[in-house]
């Protein structure tokens, strides 16, 4: 039904997530969560059993699949597969690294945000000499 | 450097420099329009990154108070409430819409989240703390909207900073390579039709002294024709021999160089 729907109407699309259960669980409850036909969901709960593969995985699927524009991944899954999220670069669907509850965020880790710093600082130094 | 020997292969003909001098032109108003764009877009990008470093400081706030919500929830509605919630996902009812936005040519994704239908959540924590799960969800839908926002400029960022460094490789080619190229095309054909003009000239003025030298010639021929005639004349009237004519008018003139010193 909803997969159906979707290829048509491309203005719509979902969010993924792969991080720890508190933070899949709230952003289900706002609403984001999706089970298409084959009973497949648009998140990954990733808990100490979680394998790495699995994690690799869920990414791969997440990150090529159409009707996903948004990828949250949690850091500290991240950076279990720092590789892959660090190779990965096309604009849709965007992958964005959040903070986890158990985990404090590191911005240094994050790819996008280092190459921001990057540019910020030099920038802000270039603007305060001016 | 190695740029600066280069040119085209092309014949050195005044109409190929009327090409060349077109294809500078063309190249130059390129440059310039390239150089414009790049200009636009490192002003977006400026501003993109700006938002990108204050949004995704906010992030880490909402990010906190979404948590903090989900704790209250969960204790007070028990800890099994996120059983519920994973059981009760079926079709998402936010979702993302995406949008272009046209900035110089680029067209950078935006999106933006709605909700569709409503939630699945109505009736989670009926029995007790329906009121803090309600909240848990306007802190989630509240951090969604922090990402979502973060996500837009997280992909604009990305696509920007390739357009920029495609439009930046295109400015320098152009102003590099392209333009200095077709620079020296230009003196070379300049200097290849400036060399031909002064063989021309040489070859002219060599024809003119050839002329000279014949119309010399000629005339050499014509005043020798006439002291001939004069000398009949003389053999003639005197009755003697051409020879001793000749003699004696020679002599005459001899004699008359000879006055004059």
């Amino acid at each position: 039904m909803a997969g159906r729907a979707q290829i048509p109407n491309k203005s719509s699309a979902l969010i993924s997530m792969i991080a720890d259960e508190d933070t899949v669980t709230g952003f289900l409850l706002a609403g984001v969560g999706n089970v298409d036909l084959r009973r497949k969901t648009n998140y990954l709960i990733v808990d100490s059993k979680t394998t790495v593969k699995a994690i690799e995985d869920a990414f791969k699927e997440f990150t090529t699949k159409e009707d996903i524009a948004i990828v949250l991944i949690s850091q500290y899954v991240a950076n279990m597969i720092r590789f892959l999220v660090d190779s990965y670069n096309k604009p849709v669907p965007a992958i964005l690294e959040i903070p986890s509850k158990d985990h404090p965020y590191d911005p240094t880790h994050d790819s996008v945000l280092s190459r921001v710093k990057y540019l910020f600082s030099a920038e802000s130094v270039a603007s305060g000499r001016r | 450097m190695s740029g600066q020997s280069q040119r085209l292969t092309v014949v050195p003909t005044v109409t190929m420099l009327g090409m060349m001098k077109a294809r500078l032109v063309g190249a130059t108003r390129g440059h310039a329009l390239l150089k414009k764009k790049s200009d636009a877009l490192t002003v977006q990008f400026r501003l993109i990154l700006k938002k990108i470093v204050s949004t995704k400081e906010s992030m880490g706030d909402v990010m906190k108070t979404a948590s903090f919500a989900l704790t209250e929830a969960k204790y007070v509605a028990g800890e099994n409430i996120k059983h519920v919630v994973l059981e009760n996902v079926q079709n998402a009812s936010l979702k993302v819409r995406s949008r272009q936005e046209n900035i110089a040519g680029v067209r950078l994704p935006k999106f933006e989240y709605f909700t569709d239908g409503e939630t699945k959540n109505a009736l989670t924590g009926l029995a007790r703390g329906g009121q803090q799960v309600q909240l848990c969800r306007a802190a989630n839908v509240k951090a969604i909207e922090v990402l979502v926002e973060l996500a837009s400029l997280q992909t604009s960022f990305l696509t920007l900073d390739d357009a920029i460094k495609t439009t930046n490789r295109r400015v320098n080619a152009l102003e590099n390579v392209v333009k200095p190229r077709l620079e020296n095309t230009i003196s070379y054909i300049k200097a290849e039709l400036d060399e031909l003009e002064r063989e021309d000239f040489f070859r002219l003025k060599k024809i003119q002294g050839y002329k000279k030298r014949a119309i010399e010639k000629q005339r050499e021929t014509a005043k020798q024709f006439a002291e001939e005639q004069v000398a009949e004349k003389v053999s003639l009237q005197k009755g003697i021999s051409i020879n001793a004519a000749h003699s004696m008018l020679s002599a005459a003139s001899e004699k008359d160089e000879d006055i004059i010193f």
